[in-house]
């Protein structure tokens, strides 16, 4: 039976492996296993690729050398890998990283799904990720945990953003075209919310399924409401989609729509001529001043294309992450979280930005509207500011989060 | 031939047996998805390569399972093992009454049922409350399994995963080699005449409909279990393309080539990161050259290779057979 | 006057929507029953090649600054073309055996299609701009159509017409179903049965490229704007009959209405209500609204 034996070889020789790979991990205290290693969980091939994908890997890799490639004489180290916006994918990578390739951080985490249930095994296995392109609020209420990190948006910031500016410019009256997905569905809540506390009136809704090409039938709904404004709770296709519908018949300019979640990629898909007028609420965009152009200039040379919020939320992060290890002289997971939830953000992407106990990253959000063709003047100019939301308002309050971490009760 | 087959099995059992030990060469959880896959192929192919019963659906019995245990351990804190029991049950009471309603019909027209009521089953679960849509079922714990394994160990967790998966895999081996499984095939080959000879062929298709749906069921509480979610995309017709994928890339003439379809396409989603976004477009290139050059799949291949040797030397074994093939 | 609570002018604004969305659905369906009816293979692919018959529209408008009507031409034919090389070079090799290789192959022709245009284009789509000569809007009295969703009605149905019309009453046609029924026997009479099903095969392919010329300008672009039609399209082939090229045409209007109205009624079910009407025509009429009962 030498096959077997062989085998029984094989079994003793990994478990002494095993061992041995504790027992180094213990060795050194400050930083396990010599390396601070960060991991980008994106979506690399599917419907967010644009969004984040490739260019997210890419704005993590630029802070990892802006910050120039070491923390404290540790090398640091940047891998990523595809969660195919499927949620088991996502954990179960996380959860590989975690445990066995010595990630000690997660970044982007584009898909709610996805972001949620990594965000489960990062509390669980009490390594750090943080959320950048995910709008979910339960990552800073039901699901909080001191490893987590919601750092550029969420669906609060958005209708606070986009839903209270829009009814104290006399948008009183919405009539909503919603996902039938909790995102969609979560959104159109919370803008209802907003717009009725600040004295305005939703009048409809009309919720669509995932994917639908024909927005025909909802923009004569929309219409037939005679609203102000049409709130649109869907990104990506559906809102082009719906947008596109609702200038084809006619529905804008005669009633204003409201994109809740509009990426900077989707104008570019919409084209100028459509998407003039429309009013959104991005955390950043390229061309606001002069440190984030001269961040987006370089961002562009390796990628080819301008960053969206997102990308500048991967590299902001990723930065902070940097600093908080740096700071703690250390990468064990506790410290580093106590760091940076106490270092201030001061960079191209958050001026005095700092992390509440519940992870939510608080700064400036800010409302945007897509310039006409004639306006836009040089390429990817595309948006003019309209105001700052200051994140305190921006933000849920610290004392509505349900988070476990905070006495609220 | 039969030796060989069965040191061939008892290999990839003990390997399966050491996989926790050996961290650094293969992520458990990986192997853990990959045996529920296992199990929902070869419990599929019971209909499609045993029957004849090309079901375009099956993810509605895997996703039912998963969501229902989900919601039963989570919600009302029922303990994993009758969780999971629950998870096959329901799905196969589901697989009687699709069943039921889709052999009315068959070929294509049976396949395009199992299609429809399966994107009615993914409708109630985009729409009732405990799902959370597209968020999933989120951080389902893991309990205990029989009141003593406690499951927040990824080892322990594997063995019992390890265990139910070969309990299926055993019961689909039964199925097939009973005289049960002879009428199936009796139904495959020639289904008039099974009718003729009196078989209450009817009844048999439901009966094998219901065991296929149950063990897809079991498949899905266990993903539902190690991932701690259940997810949409589990109910989600491409999950049942998944599935015919896996079936057809292992061979479906055999008992355990969907196993091998389900590990190669496991490993296909899993080793294939470095590759970026072309990944899909490779995925499809594999695909495609296997539809084209092996057709009866890994195994059925190389069963086919293996038995031409044979003849080729008359002084080998004359046992023919391939184990795999019945 | 109202129908549940709805204005009969709404509805029958959303009856003349329905029409249009219909007509996307009969030329897709018609092409995937031509290729179902002669080449008994379920074509995954049609999806995919809805959407390279819009990227391909895309592509010479905006590097070769195309007119759209030019590419309305063209793409169809280069797609069509393209397909034609992908059934001679792959799919024939699959006729005789179980439809479900040929299911798992065009599948595979979708993973490569929809991943490459996303490598190279992105996945986030492109702008296609209405041609000029058919911006604006018409008023019909009971409603304000854009003139183009009109033009999709007009184009859509005059093609499937001429299809129909080529395979019921023409010679070509005569061959083609002769083909489809009896292929030894068409081809003893002198007939070159292998490149008729090419060309059948380009046909059907070349109407779903058509169908993603038609849409470029009204649905956003991009690289999986066909993926979740496919099935949708399958229901409505079965749904009409398979083999019936009057059933796919009708089918594909009937449905676009029924799933305009569910719009208004339950909105969240409109892309599921497909599946219920197939479930139930099925067992009720198992050959399909127009199919002939066979055994």
């Amino acid at each position: 039976m030498p096959a077997i034996n062989s085998l029984k070889t094989l079994t003793a020789t990994s478990v002494l492996l095993g061992l041995s790979g504790l027992a180094s991990g213990v060795a050194s205290a400050d930083y396990s296993d010599e390396v601070v290693r960060i991991g980008v969980l994106t979506d690399m091939s599917g419907i967010y690729t644009d969004l984040s994908g490739e260019a997210a890997v890419t704005a993590v890799h630029m802070a990892v050398e802006d910050f120039g490639g070491e923390v404290n004489g540790i090398p640091i180290e940047v891998i990523h890998g595809d969660h195919r916006n499927r949620a088991d994918t996502g954990a179960s990578r996380a959860r590989e990283w975690y445990a066995n390739e010595g990630v000690d951080m997660i970044n982007d985490l584009s898909n709610s799904g996805v972001a949620l249930a990594v965000a489960a095994v990062a509390d669980e296995q009490q390594r750090h990720a943080i959320v950048n392109s995910a709008s979910n609020i339960g990552l800073t209420n039901d699901y909080c945990s001191p490893f987590v990190t919601h750092y550029t948006y969420d669906a609060y910031s958005l209708a606070q953003g986009t839903g209270k500016s829009i009814v104290e410019d006399g948008g009183n009256t919405w009539f909503f075209l919603t996902v039938d997905f909790a995102f969609g569905i979560g959104l159109e809540e919370q803008v209802s919310d907003v717009v009725r506390e600040a004295g305005g009136q939703v009048v409809g809704a009309a919720r669509h399924p995932l994917d639908t090409t024909d927005f025909s039938s909802y923009a004569l709904q929309a219409q037939a409401s005679g609203a102000d404004i049409i709130g649109i709770a869907s990104t990506g296709a559906d809102a082009i989609n719906a947008i596109n519908a609702l200038a084809e018949f006619g529905v804008i300019p005669e009633q204003r729509p409201a994109a809740l979640l509009l990426w900077y990629d989707d104008i570019v898909s919409l084209g100028l001529e459509t998407a003039q007028g429309l009013l959104l609420t991005n955390a950043f965009y390229w061309d606001a001043n002069e440190e984030t152009r001269e961040f987006s200039q370089r961002f562009y040379e390796r990628t080819g294309r301008m960053p969206n919020m997102a990308h500048a939320g991967n590299y902001s992060s990723t930065m902070h992450y940097l600093n908080a290890v740096e700071a703690a002289g250390t990468d064990d997971p506790t410290a580093v979280s106590d760091k940076m939830r106490e270092l201030e953000i001061n960079d191209f992407f958050a001026t005095g930005g700092y992390i509440r106990p519940n992870g939510r990253m608080v700064h400036d959000q800010y409302l945007w509207e897509v310039k006409s063709p004639d306006e836009s003047e040089y390429d990817y100019d595309f948006l003019r500011p309209v105001h700052t939301i200051p994140g305190e308002e921006a933000f849920q309050p610290l004392e509505a989060s349900s988070c476990h971490l905070l006495d609220n009760d | 031939m039969r030796t060989l087959t069965f040191a061939a099995t008892a290999l990839i059992l003990l390997a399966l047996l050491v996989v926790p030990f050996i961290p650094q060469l293969i992520y458990s959880i990986f192997i853990m998805k990959t045996l529920c896959f296992v199990l929902f192929a070869c419990a599929f192919n019971l209909l499609l390569g045993h029957t004849g019963i090309l079901s375009f659906g099956h993810a509605a019995f895997f996703g039912t399972g998963a969501y229902v245990t989900g919601l039963l351990v989570k919600d009302y804190g029922i303990p994993t093992d009758l969780g999971i029991l629950a998870g096959g049950l329901v799905a196969a009471a589901l697989g009687t009454i699709i069943g039921a309603l889709a052999i009315r019909r068959s070929g294509i027209y049976l396949a395009m049922i199992t299609l429809a009521l399966s994107q009615l089953v993914y409708f109630f679960f985009l729409q009732a409350p405990f799902t959370g849509a597209e968020d999933g079922l989120q951080r389902i714990p893991r309990g205990t399994f029989l009141g003593v394994i406690d499951l927040r160990s990824d080892t322990a967790l594997y063995y019992v995963v390890l265990g139910i998966v070969c309990a299926g895999l055993w019961l689909v081996w039964r199925t097939v080699n009973s005289p049960f499984g002879n009428v199936l095939r009796a139904i495959r080959e020639h289904e008039p005449r099974a009718i003729s000879l009196g078989y209450p062929v009817a009844r048999y298709k439901v009966l094998v409909f219901t065991i296929s749906a149950g063990l897809a069921g079991i498949a899905g509480s266990l993903k539902a279990i190690v991932f701690q979610l259940a997810a949409l995309y589990d109910v989600h017709w491409h999950t049942s393309g998944d599935v015919i994928l896996m079936t057809l890339l292992g061979g479906m003439n055999t008992v355990f080539g969907p196993a091998v379809g389900a590990a190669l396409v496991s490993a296909l989603n899993h080793y294939m990161d470095p590759f970026g976004a072309w990944v899909t477009v490779i995925t499809g290139l594999v695909f495609m050259t296997c539809v084209l050059t092996f057709r009866q799949g890994v195994v059925g291949q190389l069963g086919q290779w293996f038995r031409s040797r044979r003849t080729t030397m008359p002084s080998a074994n004359s046992q023919r057979s391939h184990a795999h093939q019945q | 006057m109202d129908i549940f609570g709805i204005p009969i002018q709404a509805l029958l604004g959303q009856l003349m929507l329905g029409i249009v969305n219909g007509s996307f659905y009969a030329v897709l369906s018609l092409g995937l029953a031509i290729i179902f009816g002669v080449l008994k293979i379920v074509n995954f692919a049609h999806g995919a090649f809805f959407m390279l018959g819009a990227f391909t529209a895309f592509l010479l408008a905006q590097y070769m600054g195309a007119s759209y009507w030019v590419t309305l031409f063209i793409a169809p034919l280069a797609v069509a073309l393209f397909g034609m090389l992908f059934e001679f070079l792959f799919l024939r090799r699959l006729y005789g055996l179980d439809p479900i290789y040929g299911l798992l192959l065009t599948f595979s022709l979708v993973l490569v299609l929809e991943g490459g245009f996303r490598v190279a284009f992105g996945s986030s789509g492109q702008p296609f701009a209405t041609p000029e000569q058919l911006r604006g809007t018409i008023n019909l009295g009971f409603m304000i159509l854009p003139i183009y969703r009109g033009f999709v009605i007009a184009a859509a149905l005059t093609l499937c017409l001429i299809t129909w019309f080529i395979i019921e009453r023409t010679s070509l046609g005569a061959s083609l179903r002769a083909a489809t029924e009896r292929s030894e026997l068409t081809q003893a009479f002198g007939i070159n049965v292998p490149r008729l099903i090419t060309l059948t095969y380009g046909v059907g392919v070349g109407l779903a490229a058509f169908a993603g010329v038609l849409a470029a300008p009204i649905f956003h672009v991009n690289p999986s704007m066909g993926s979740s039609l496919v099935i949708i399209i399958f229901a409505v082939v079965v749904i009409g009959g398979l083999g019936s090229i009057m059933g796919a045409i009708v089918t594909g209007l009937g449905l676009g209405v029924v799933e305009g109205f569910t719009r208004v009624f339950y909105s969240e079910f409109s892309s599921t209500i497909v599946f219920l009407v197939m479930v139930l025509v099925l067992l009720l009429r198992p050959a399909g609204l127009f199919g002939r009962e066979e055994g």
